[in-house]
């Protein structure tokens, strides 16, 4: 009976949390982003990017892994960075930071459908998409937002 | 094993170097002969229709020690699969009482030239079939045998072995028989329909960047005149449609079946793409 009630207060807090922290931070979903020429103004989330988490989402095989195409200096402990991109280094001064977020979000939006850069927040995929991923986005939102705030540091 | 893992460095670190230049990383200036005698052809006049001037082997594409391994037959790992292929070729299996070498005799005569005209128009079967798929059949019709499993590593073996019987001989699939053509057409979209989340197709990797890094890994122009090929990466010998499966995989799109449809025809056009280079099997690579 008392493990009962403890569930069912548990689940009631759990509920709560998740209501209270959806309302603060719904994301813009990946159909709704809008872009303005090669910009993308507003941020995916309500909680400002963190560079720091930024900088191992960008190095993380599993979430970025920018190094796979893109040098980057500033990450140099890092071994074999790719060439297929541009470096990174001094990419802040290149683009401001909603272009940047445009760029992450769907490069094709900005360098049109040629490119091979994938789309990080899009639903653009090619063909015959692995369960496992139909539907879903490479980033999350604040995975984009945290790799935009770490992009935006990357001066000369 | 520390010289391997070393000189792949050194050559990446060269790579970043480049990279930060802005020059694209060339094919390394080399030739390839086998122990010191059969020298092979790793460049050739790309035929009409080719997207390129001029098809280039993945060989040129690897490190210094990568390429040597390929040059000695006895250094080369994969050339054990060669060894167990001989074996299995006069070994007696299926109902029917027989060998490979039963009907085909020597393979040194009988096989010589005839994988590089592989995957071939097969009248019976209403499509183009590769080596494994005419392996199986032979084995069907007149060994009676059952057909090989998908990657089995006697399938590997056996096909390496034929194949291995071409080395030196240009790749030459006919396209003017039956409607091999239209397979091509269909493997040719195929190469370049993007696939998977990652949204990429053969053509991103290996048309639009070839010459380019992606992390250590120097993008060739994925010619598949070296398989069945010794990939150092997973130690072991690799048939083309294992490779195949697996560059689709890692797009994140559903991994297509091994001889389906696709597959054969994504085969007939790449292995077309690489039209006069040697057979290099069994090659090696990263």
């Amino acid at each position: 009976m008392r493990d009962t009630c403890k569930t069912a207060l548990l689940g009631a807090t759990l509920l709560l949390a998740t209501t209270a922290g959806a309302r603060a931070t719904e994301p813009i979903g990946p159909s709704d982003v809008t872009f303005v020429e090669t910009a993308v103004s507003a941020p995916l989330t309500g909680t400002p990017g963190n560079p720091a988490e930024g900088r191992k989402a960008f190095a993380n095989v599993r979430m970025g892994n920018c190094l796979a195409c893109h040098k980057n200096s500033e990450m140099s402990e890092q071994l074999f960075h790719g060439d297929v991109g541009t470096p990174l280094d001094g990419v802040a001064e290149r683009w401001k930071p909603e272009e940047l977020r445009a760029i992450v979000v769907n490069s094709k939006k900005v360098f049109g459908p040629e490119t091979v850069m994938p789309g990080f927040y899009s639903l653009e995929a090619g063909v015959d998409v692995a369960e496992a991923f139909k539907g879903k986005t490479i980033l999350t939102a604040q995975q984009v937002e945290d790799i935009v705030a770490y992009l935006t540091t990357l001066k000369n | 094993m520390r010289l391997r893992t070393i000189v792949p460095m050194a050559v990446g670190i060269l790579a970043v170097g480049l990279a930060g230049a802005g020059l694209r990383a060339d094919p390394v200036e080399d030739k390839l002969v086998i122990d010191g005698e059969v020298e092979l052809v790793t460049r050739a006049k790309a035929p009409e229709g080719h997207p390129f001037d001029e098809v280039v082997s993945g060989w040129h594409y690897r490190t210094d020690e990568t390429r040597a391994l390929q040059q000695d037959s006895f250094a080369n790992p994969a050339m054990l699969y060669v060894e167990r292929g001989a074996e299995i070729w006069k070994t007696v299996q299926g109902a029917a009482g027989k060998s490979c070498a039963s009907c085909h005799g020597d393979a040194a005569e009988s096989m010589k030239g005839v994988g590089a005209h592989y995957p071939k128009w097969n009248a019976a079967a209403g499509k183009p079939v590769n080596l494994e798929l005419q392996v199986d059949a032979c084995r069907k019709n007149n060994m009676q045998a059952e057909p090989y499993k998908f990657d089995h590593a006697d399938q590997k073996a056996l096909v390496t072995y034929i194949k291995h019987q071409s080395l030196g001989a240009p790749v030459a699939v006919d396209l003017t028989q039956g409607a091999m053509q239209s397979w091509w057409d269909k493997g040719k979209d195929l190469y370049y329909t993007r696939t998977g989340q990652l949204n990429l197709s053969c053509a991103s990797c290996h048309e639009q960047n070839n010459g380019k890094y992606i992390r250590a890994d120097h993008l060739s122009q994925g010619n598949v005149n070296g398989f069945p090929t010794y990939r150092l990466k997973d130690a072991d010998v690799v048939s083309l449609h294992g490779r195949l499966r697996g560059c689709v995989r890692d797009t994140r799109a559903t991994t297509p079946k091994a001889f389906s449809d696709d597959l054969i025809a994504l085969e007939v056009y790449v292995t077309w793409r690489g039209t006069g280079l040697a057979v290099e099997t069994p090659a090696v690579r990263h």
